[in-house]
């Protein structure tokens, strides 16, 4: 320990002081929330003391508050002082972003036949797979076009009404109400985007969460259209090509394919839809970005008065990115509601929308593989949270993993923007070459796709 | 009647914008022609600007009519059209004071960008383009050399992949003007090109801007406050001050003209002979 | 009219408190430009920390029920102020000089983290307080309809008042609002004519805290039940009224909070109390639309 601070120059009482302010606040904010908790003692609140809780709060601040200043602060400059590593991630992970996508997408092909594979792990890759379509689809619209939409989730959830209400009523197949919904998604996208495109950054935010409020209140309330919140019911799964995943009857999977009723086939071909979805959301999203369309986007975020400068209608292009990310929002609706077979406004709150911005963000805004990347971190942390019984031996019994899996997940939305600001993946890639360009001309099909 | 007046590209009548109670430009009538190159100049706070924001639609003026003649004689409204639109179909291009580069973006993609209501109907806006079309790929390849033509031009080819805020001040001056030619102009507006150049920057934008004139047989107006530039290629010389025209006609005409060099100049009166000496070198 | 009057004193009340709110969302975006996504949960906290302090203060023989109020006023916008102090060093500073989107970010996962460290430290239920101020006037009666004025809403009106003046004389007449001011207009400038940036952007988040913490007591107050989730609409709420207000100005926080409060109150008397919520935000949406820089912000002028 002498020999570190030596080395720095640093003086150990600072370094004690610093510690002992850190305990002191730690202690004014633990003083109310910690120390005292209210309880419900024959119809009145009284007060139950909790002296080890707080106090160990305290002083495992203090503690590392100190451990902080004498070992790690030195080597990084200055005392007590947040030095932000740069924000974006050395060339050579750009690099292992290369190989790292088709790897990803081979091994998404082949889960559901690796031998680890049961129903848990197809479930929670069918949901991160959700959120990675989401997300994606987000990406136009955040990372793209610059547009700061707070509101996602309201695409999502008229998706996932639209195909509910489709499908119950007049009985189409998936296949026909999923492009359906994806429609009345990018419909809503254009409703909602036309007299809101022309405000800026945080005021299309508030408006653009306030949208997303106003849609879930109304199907919270709207009982003749949406049955409120007891939410639609019995909405149809999918069938493969006619073949429904029943356990008796003509018609069957099982029976066609002339192979033994398993549960986990309808899983198998779910997660098989959300990963073609998904896989068509990023190589759409990669083939407009090398569009005219896709470059006005770019342009416009980084700059509006220049894109105007040079002809591109601003509204229309706008407009574009708001309705394109929102089709694809109904697209992962659709299947939420298929899959779910049954959907209420409880799953299309505010912490949706923020979850998939934060998996944007974080993800580095652009980035297809960085978005992707994120989601699983993100998600399949969460959910791993929810019951992981190593955590009950460290803290007792009573400790319950899940109570704590939100707030370990803001705490590491925090964390992870400090310490990559610009998320996972931030470099970007430009979309044509001209130096290559010869070479690039004679397989440029190829190229659309990468 | 001087040259310009005759069948003018671009003819401001009675330009008028207030905004609030400050007058910004009063009562603004002139002309610029055909393939010339027009330059406006003035002190700063004249409101040169500002008439550049009207022409292109960033301001909507409070009076007057600004039009703008192609060859074919179609005549335009500017003080009618949105921003974009005077960009897009009436052919007029601008650069800005303080550079607006696309600066995420690599220098070539900011000329895509230019090129953008070509290449979107070349893509059938967008279908065709995710389809593949051979159309479309065929008109980008077009849209490339048009970029590579330019960027030639102003000596940045070596840089086309580049991210563009990683330039040179001087090269993202020029890059702006490139820019803006790709978009295939008739009217190029350009705000202080030489500001913060260097002697030989500013002497290589001269012939740039000649050359372009030369070539393209396009007109060019033009804000500066460096003499070399405007005395060195300018055709005729718009002089404002507090809004208002106080001088308009050949560099040689305002050069000598009395009017300008008290009101313009706004120096003292024995420095006068030394701001004349700079002029006339 | 009774109906009417009786609604209007209900949605100057609701109003105040959402104003007292807003004034935080709108100094943090006057100063650094960022939505304060946590403000509301610090609110929530302050709510908790006032409870706690009131029954803690009641438990140890403090039953002078003024001298207690003014104890809890001052102890919760202490602890409070740490809490919106603590939240800016952790998740905010660190990130000054990045880009826009990722203060937001850390701002929406520090209200996640919020709501969730309440949720179990104090529990998922419902809090309740009995009536601390009763008794009231009534104003007029009409056919059996008794419009009344309760001594807390006089409180809570005068409060918000008061304080809406301190911190308007604050931000005018001081060096920390001279700071602020020039905080606002240009960072960079402010800290090479020696402004201490840092600590006036900390002393904002502190000043916004406490005025939460003022509208967390005065809504435990007024509502007698809180929970660990009231952060999240009252804080879109107060957003939208500092937005509405026009985002950056003081007096527009209130008159946004008020309009909100009114909006809210009125639409629940006549109309359907389920959609309150979507006629607030849909004044905002319109208001924005053909104001876009809300009630009584500073028009922004396009620079080209």
């Amino acid at each position: 320990m002498s020999a570190a601070s030596a080395k720095s120059g640093l003086d150990f009482p600072a370094a004690l002081k610093d510690a002992g302010l850190a305990a002191l606040i730690a202690l004014a904010l633990s003083i109310a929330m910690l120390f005292f908790r209210t309880v419900d003692f024959q119809g009145n609140l009284i007060l139950e003391k909790r002296w080890t809780l707080a106090g160990t709060t305290v002083l495992i601040v203090f503690a590392g508050r100190l451990a902080l200043n004498l070992f790690w602060f030195p080597r990084r400059g200055g005392l007590g002082l947040f030095k932000i590593a740069s924000s974006a991630l050395p060339a050579r992970f750009a690099e292992l972003g290369k190989w790292m996508a088709p790897v990803l997408i081979v091994f998404a092909v082949v889960l559901p036949f690796l031998p680890a594979s049961n129903r848990y792990i197809m479930d929670l890759a069918i949901l991160v797979l959700t959120y990675v379509m989401l997300g994606w689809g987000l990406n136009i619209v955040v990372g793209l076009a610059g547009l700061l939409d707070l509101g996602y989730v309201a695409f999502y959830a008229v998706g996932a009404y639209s195909y509910a209400l489709i499908a119950t009523t007049f009985d189409w197949s998936f296949w026909v109400c999923l492009p359906l919904a994806g429609m009345f998604a990018a419909l809503w996208g254009i409703i909602l985007g036309f007299p809101v495109l022309r405000l800026r950054g945080d005021y299309l935010a508030i408006v653009t969460l306030a949208f997303g409020e106003i849609i879930r209140i109304v199907l919270l309330n709207w009982y003749t259209l949406t049955n409120g919140p007891d939410g639609i019911t019995r909405i149809p799964r999918p069938s493969f090509f006619g073949l429904e995943f029943k356990r008796f009857g003509d018609g069957t999977f099982a029976n066609y394919f002339n192979i033994e009723y398993s549960s986990m086939h309808r899983i198998v071909f779910l997660y098989y839809v959300i990963l073609v979805l998904a896989l068509i959301t990023s190589a759409l999203t990669i083939r407009l970005r090398r569009l005219p369309i896709g470059r006005a986007w770019e342009a416009m975020r980084e700059d509006e008065i220049a894109c105007r400068s040079l002809g591109i209608n601003i509204t229309n292009t706008k407009l574009t990115a708001f309705s394109i990310g929102a089709m694809f929002g109904g697209f992962a609706g659709s299947f939420f509601a298929t899959r779910q077979g049954f959907i209420s406004p409880e799953s299309f709150t505010f912490i949706e929308s923020a979850i998939i911005l934060a998996i944007v963000v974080l993800g580095g805004m652009g980035s297809q593989i960085g978005v992707a990347i994120a989601a699983i971190v993100m998600i399949g942390g969460l959910e791993l949270l929810r019951d992981l019984d190593a955590l009950k031996q460290l803290f007792g019994d009573n400790f319950d993993p899940a109570l704590y899996r939100m707030l370990l997940f803001g705490l590491a939305m925090v964390g992870i923007m400090v310490w990559r600001p610009r998320g996972l993946v931030s470099s970007r890639a430009p979309t044509v070459v001209l130096r290559e360009h010869k070479a690039r001309s004679a397989d440029l099909v190829k190229e659309g796709h990468g | 009647m001087t040259p310009w007046d005759q069948e003018p590209l671009l003819k401001v009548e009675h330009l008028t914008m207030r905004f609030g109670g400050l007058v910004a430009i009063n009562d603004l009538s002139f002309s610029a022609g055909r393939n010339d190159i027009t330059a406006m100049i003035g002190p700063n706070g004249a409101g040169k600007t500002t008439v550049f924001n009207c022409i292109t639609g960033f301001y909507k003026p409070t009076e007057g009519m600004i039009t703008l003649t192609h060859e074919d004689g179609e005549k335009y409204y500017l003080e009618r059209l949105d921003d974009h639109r005077i960009a897009s179909e009436t052919n007029v291009a601008r650069t800005f004071q303080n550079i607006r580069l696309f600066g995420g973006m690599s220098v070539l993609e900011n000329l895509l960008v230019a090129q953008h209501h070509k290449l979107m109907k070349a893509s059938l806006f967008t279908v065709g383009g995710i389809l593949g079309l051979n159309s479309y790929r065929l008109a980008e390849e077009e849209a490339i050399e048009l970029s590579r033509f330019w960027l030639d031009k102003v000596g940045l080819e070596s840089r086309a992949d580049d991210t563009s805020a990683d330039l040179p001040y001087g090269a993202q001056r020029r890059l702006e003007i490139a820019r803006a030619m790709c978009s295939k102009p008739c009217l190029l507006c350009l705000d202080e090109p030489a500001a913060g150049l260097n002697p030989r920057e500013t002497q290589e934008l001269n012939e740039l801007l000649l050359e372009i004139r030369e070539e393209q047989k396009i007109a060019i107006l033009l804000i500066e406050h460096d003499m070399g530039v405007v005395m060195g290629i300018s055709d005729h010389i718009i002089v404002l001050d507090y809004g208002e025209k106080i001088s308009d006609g050949t560099p040689e005409h305002v050069r000598n003209d009395p009017a300008v060099i008290a009101a313009y100049l706004g120096v003292e009166d024995d420095e006068v002979d030394q701001v004349e000496a700079e002029v006339a070198s | 009219m009774e109906y009417f009057l009786q609604q209007l004193i209900n949605g100057v009340t609701l109003g105040s408190i959402y104003g007292l709110i807003a004034i935080g969302y709108t100094m943090v975006y006057g100063i650094i430009g960022m939505i304060n996504f946590a403000h509301g949960d610090i609110f929530m906290v302050g709510t908790f920390i006032a409870l706690i302090t009131f029954i803690g203060l009641v438990s140890i023989g403090v039953t002078f029920i003024p001298l207690a109020l003014m104890l809890v006023l001052i102890i919760s916008m202490v602890l409070t102020a740490a809490w919106g102090w603590t939240v800016e060093r952790l998740a905010y500073r660190p990130l000054r000089e990045s880009f826009r989107l990722a203060p937001l970010i850390t701002a929406i996962g520090m209200s996640i983290a919020l709501q969730n460290f309440v949720q179990i430290s104090q529990g998922a239920r419902v809090k309740p307080l009995q009536p601390v101020i009763t008794g009231g006037y009534e104003i007029m009666e009409k056919d059996g309809f008794i419009v009344n004025l309760s001594n807390i809403q006089i409180m809570i009106v005068v409060v918000t008042v008061a304080l809406m003046i301190i911190f308007s004389l604050i931000i005018s007449r001081t060096a920390l609002g001279r700071s602020q001011r020039a905080c606002e207009q240009d960072r960079v400038m402010a800290s090479l004519v020696g402004v201490n940036v840092d600590r006036t952007i900390s002393l904002t988040f502190v000043m916004g805290a406490a005025l939460a913490a003022v509208a967390g007591l005065m809504f435990l107050l007024y509502y007698g039940v809180i929970d660990f989730y009231i952060g999240f609409v009252a804080g879109i709420k107060a957003f939208t009224a500092a937005v509405l207000g026009g985002i950056g100005s003081l007096p527009g926080a209130m008159l946004g909070g008020m309009i909100i409060g009114l909006i809210e109150t009125f639409w629940s008397a006549y109309f359907s109390i389920e959609y309150k919520d979507v006629a607030a935000f849909s004044v905002l949406v319109l208001v924005l639309i053909f104001l876009p820089s809300g009630l009584l912000g500073r028009p922004e002028i396009e620079k080209v």
